[in-house]
């Protein structure tokens, strides 16, 4: 409760400053719009529902091409990791391509694939993919060697070795990689949203894009409170149950 | 199969280890941590392994394992030569090498569930009775991190009897542990040991441990490893680590294993 307090008075205190600087017309209201027309915004789009649309369209996007990128990410880590020849050639490919900004994706997918879903699809899963790939490797290198002998003793071999002692062990590298994919997937998702404009579905990308099109900062600023709000609410959501049980059983952060 | 014949005393295994080599090789150079050794460990003997660090005990521990594999010589446990790993010689490291992301409970039925001829509910009896008999039973559901060192290590001996084993070997577990724990574990062993007959093969760089627990003390001797020489431990058990006959028969202990190292390294008393 108290962390919650301290919390609330630091972001109503960043509202506040806010409200306050625009109030001293230093800017023009049109570079710069008070909270309340934010939040007019805000209200207004939540009620004509693109702002929801929007936002699930986005959502879609997001987790089929996250969900996607792990799914290809997890076996290809354990691959690189297992194999020294696939280390040698997947292994530094990942690297390579995990340093290349996903957003240079973009005019690659576009001239591929066009103004399509399988564009959007496209970078959302080069964005995951190769951070899941190299946090997989990681977290199976890290293992201790004494869990895999431990585990052969009493019989494990093989897929269960992998499955049972392996895969769970590596558990903390790869929640954490599936976090830093997360975040890379967003990114990219919304850069990709940002430059290309489809039919199909309209994305917080593309409201972005259009409040700036219009000239609309509250509807820039609004659009972008939103995409931290989604990227904090997933993190809370989605991660933190898993990291607080890791720490649980691990016993690697305080209670 | 009935928990009742699954906890049932298995007979203990006697074990031929015959002319046993072993080399490992590096860029830099080759080290012979076995040179033709050879030992023979009667069905439910103690029998403790003593040397320096380096003198090819634990890779002999590692070989009899199935963990590792000789280059020359023959293995037989009861028999029947050794090839891999098996239920039937459990391991205890050093480190006690519980899986963290299970709890003690889950910890223990890893093996117990890769042992076929079991319900899950029975495996779970089976369990908690060797948690009973480390004196852990109220500690199932803890988290690993939780228990303290001494603890990790009755947990990790309790995994290791779990699938009833009939030869339990035992890689230095108790030497990370501080004395008064220790003191406590020489006790706990040596009465499982009777209860349980099992065969334990127990490596240590410590002269009082090998004379507390061990039936006899093989002496093992560095670069090549072989084996120098054997003493025969016959003292009343339970065996008190502090009293005065086990200290004298580790002072002999000692100077023999001195003078079968020319002096030049150290060993722990």
């Amino acid at each position: 409760m108290k962390r919650f307090l301290s919390a609330a008075a630091f972001f109503a205190g960043l509202v506040v400053l806010w409200e306050v600087l625009v109030r001293l017309h230093l800017w023009s209201p049109v570079l710069v719009p008070s909270p309340l027309t934010v939040g007019q915004y805000l209200l207004g789009a939540i009620e004509d529902g693109t702002l929801l649309d929007a936002s699930a369209v986005t959502l879609k996007r997001l987790l089929f091409g996250y969900l996607f990128g792990i799914v290809l990410g997890l076996p290809l880590g354990l691959l690189t990791a297992r194999f020294k020849v696939c280390q040698d050639t997947l292994g530094l490919l990942a690297l390579g391509l995990q340093t290349l900004p996903s957003v240079c994706w973009v005019p690659l997918a576009l001239i591929w694939f066009g103004q399509s879903e399988s564009a959007m699809f496209f970078v959302v899963v080069m964005g995951t993919l190769w951070s899941v790939v190299i946090a997989t490797d990681n977290g199976v290198r890290s293992i201790p060697p004494i869990y895999a002998r431990a585990a052969r003793t009493m019989g494990s071999k093989g897929l269960h070795t992998w499955v049972k002692v392996m895969l769970p062990a590596a558990l903390p590298f790869i929640v954490s990689g599936m976090k830093q994919g997360w975040a890379f997937a967003w990114r990219s998702l919304m850069a990709a949203e940002i430059y290309v404009t489809i039919l199909t579905g309209f994305g917080l990308g593309h409201l972005l894009h259009y409040g700036r099109e219009l000239n609309a900062m509250e509807q820039v600023i609004g659009v972008m409170l939103v995409i931290v709000v989604i990227g904090l609410l997933a993190d809370k959501v989605m991660f933190s149950p898993w990291e607080r049980f890791l720490h649980r059983r691990w016993g690697t952060q305080g209670k | 199969m009935t928990v009742q014949t699954e906890l049932a005393n298995v007979t203990p295994s006697k074990l031929s280890v015959g002319e046993i080599s072993k080399r490992f090789e590096s860029k830099r150079r080759v080290v012979q941590a076995l040179d033709r050794v050879s030992l023979d460990v009667a069905e439910g003997e103690f029998v403790c392994l003593l040397g320096p660090s380096g003198c090819g005990k634990s890779t002999l521990l590692n070989i009899i394992a199935g963990l590792d594999s000789a280059d020359s010589g023959t293995l037989l446990c009861d028999g029947k030569p050794v090839s891999g790993p098996g239920r039937d010689r459990m391991v205890m490291f050093q480190e006690h090498a519980l899986f963290p992301w299970l709890d003690v409970m889950d910890n223990l039925l890893f093996g117990l569930k890769l042992k076929p001829g079991l319900s899950n509910t029975e495996r779970e009896e089976v369990a908690r009775f060797y948690l009973r008999l480390v004196g852990l039973e109220k500690f199932a559901h803890a988290n690993i991190h939780e228990l303290s060192g001494g603890m990790k290590q009755r947990v990790a001996l309790a995994r290791a009897l779990a699938p009833n084993p009939r030869i339990l070997l035992m890689d230095e577990p108790f030497a990370a542990l501080d004395a008064l724990t220790r003191e406590q574990l020489y006790g706990d062993i040596q009465r499982i040991w009777q209860e349980r007959k099992k065969t334990i093969i127990f490596v240590t760089h410590n002269v009082r441990e090998a004379v507390c627990l061990g039936d006899r003390v093989v002496l093992f001797s560095p670069h090549p490893g072989r084996i120098a020489e054997q003493f025969r431990v016959d003292l009343p058990r339970p065996r008190d680590i502090n009293s005065v006959t086990l200290a004298q028969l580790s002072t002999q202990i000692t100077k023999a294993l001195k003078g079968h190292l020319g002096g030049q390294e150290e060993v722990g008393e």
